[in-house]
């Protein structure tokens, strides 16, 4: 059998598609932040960065970077008229306040029951740092998780248990890998769509815990 | 006359004790209190606490001051970057201690302090090793974890303007953990890029009103980019 995975992009232009016009939108460091890109300007979505942006814009362009203006991923951005700039706690008030609509978010593992694991590897001798994990974790309305589905390893990111250090329990609603997206349910987990060209005893056996074929209920 | 202006960054930091715990504002290149910092390492004060988002960054600023060993405890939310060797350094050899604080529970600790509350229970953390040994409740069918507010001695920040009343106002995404820091320290020092009349500010858009100021200091990158050209 063969299948082609989802390139990175292509995970972002899906993450982006499920995304409301008019929604407050944090997306979290890493791959997370590629779906920015995939934002029309007929739909507006309004991003919110933690250290103090809302309505934040494009990355700078070359030469026009602005020390005091970056996002949380310390990449130098733009931020669009009529955003605003605002102080570290009312920017988490925003998102532990349920105000936030999405957040997505890279992952480590997340487990069957939606259970988070992005912070930390759980290595004795890793320096720890949990920047706004948590507080995005326990606080948006929302939380999708877009990662690889398997490690390098070929180990699933999706397990019964988590392994790693917890970031917040049951937070997980959605799950985007490079194979499949898949809904975290009080069914379990419930698969809504898979690559091409793989099956979904194929998705089950690689993934290694109980799935739910929910693709004909759409 | 109320004159809270300084005329020199030694003076700005002038007292500050060994021991004392001092807040210092900034995340990654944003609003960093860099020439606050610097003029700290010079006056001396060991034994410090440091309570910031980061570690320090490079070898300048708050990472110079880890360098120097002044720093005993860092309370923090994202100590590790590619560029905070020298916290690492440290901290895997034992010699300098951290609190990791969720960065929004860090926001909102330094907050209470400056509002006088007396610790409150927030959902982030539930669960997690962060909250071991931490009292908590379920509060509408949610676990919450009991939180204390973060106090300090001083607090050095960066501003865009200020005048001698203590009033700042900000620049973009520098703002960061200013406002909130300003009110949580016994002694806030706000270096600005420049002191204006009273009046010049804006009421409207004044964002830490000057009760909460105690030092105002002058001091923008172009004079600490000369400075360091010179010294090189």
């Amino acid at each position: 059998m063969t299948y082609d995975r989802y390139t990175r992009d292509q995970m972002a232009s899906r993450v982006a598609r499920d995304i409301p016009a008019c929604s407050y939108v944090n997306l979290g460091i890493g791959m997370p932040t590629l779906v920015g890109n995939h934002f029309t300007a007929d739909r507006e979505v309004i991003l919110h960065s933690e250290n103090g942006l809302l309505g934040m814009g494009p990355p700078a362009a070359p030469g026009h970077e602005d020390p005091d203006l970056i996002n949380a991923s310390r990449t130098p951005v733009t931020l669009l008229p009529g955003g605003a700039y605002f102080h570290h706690a009312d920017s988490f008030a925003m998102i532990r306040g349920g105000h936030i609509d999405i957040c997505v978010l890279g992952a480590f593992q997340v487990s069957v029951a939606g259970d988070l694991a992005n912070w930390h590897t759980g290595a004795a001798d890793a320096i720890p740092a949990v920047g706004g994990a948590m507080d995005l974790a326990a606080g948006a309305k929302r939380v999708y998780v877009m990662m690889g589905h398997l490690t390098k390893a070929g180990e699933s990111k999706i397990v019964e248990r988590l392994s790693c250090p917890v970031t917040a329990l049951a937070c997980v609603d959605r799950i985007y890998t490079d194979l499949a997206v898949i809904d975290v349910t009080p069914r379990g987990l419930v698969v809504r769509e898979i690559v091409d060209g793989l099956a979904f005893g194929e998705l089950a056996r690689l993934t290694g815990v109980a799935l739910v074929d929910g693709r004909s209920s759409g | 006359m109320i004159d809270k202006t300084v005329p020199t960054l030694d003076a700005a930091v002038a007292g500050i004790a060994d021991g004392s715990t001092v807040m210092v504002g900034g995340f990654a290149t944003s609003g960093v209190p860099l020439e606050l910092i610097d003029a700290l390492l010079a006056q001396g004060a060991r034994e410090l606490t440091i309570v910031s988002n980061h570690a320090g960054n490079g070898d300048t600023g708050l990472a110079a001051l880890i360098a120097a060993g002044r720093v005993r405890r860092i309370v923090c939310s994202y100590p590790r970057h590619k560029d905070s060797w020298v916290f690492d350094r440290l901290f895997k050899a034992g010699r300098i201690e951290l609190e990791l604080v969720p960065q929004g529970t860090l926001a909102e600790r330094i907050r209470a302090a400056g509002a006088g509350i007396g610790a409150f229970y927030t959902p982030a953390a539930s669960g997690t090793e962060l909250a071991q040994g931490k009292e908590t409740r379920v509060i509408d069918g949610r676990a919450h974890v009991l939180e204390h507010p973060l106090h300090a001695d001083v607090a050095l920040i960066r501003a865009d303007r200020g005048d001698r009343w203590g009033n700042l106002v900000y620049r973009m995404a520098g703002r960061n953990f200013g406002p909130i820091m300003a009110t949580a320290a016994r002694l806030t020092v706000a270096q600005v890029r420049e002191v204006v009349p009273l009046g010049a500010l804006d009421p409207e858009a004044i964002v830490t009103p000057g009760i909460f100021v105690a030092r105002v200091v002058q001091a923008n990158r172009a004079d600490a980019d000369t400075r360091s050209r010179t010294a090189a």
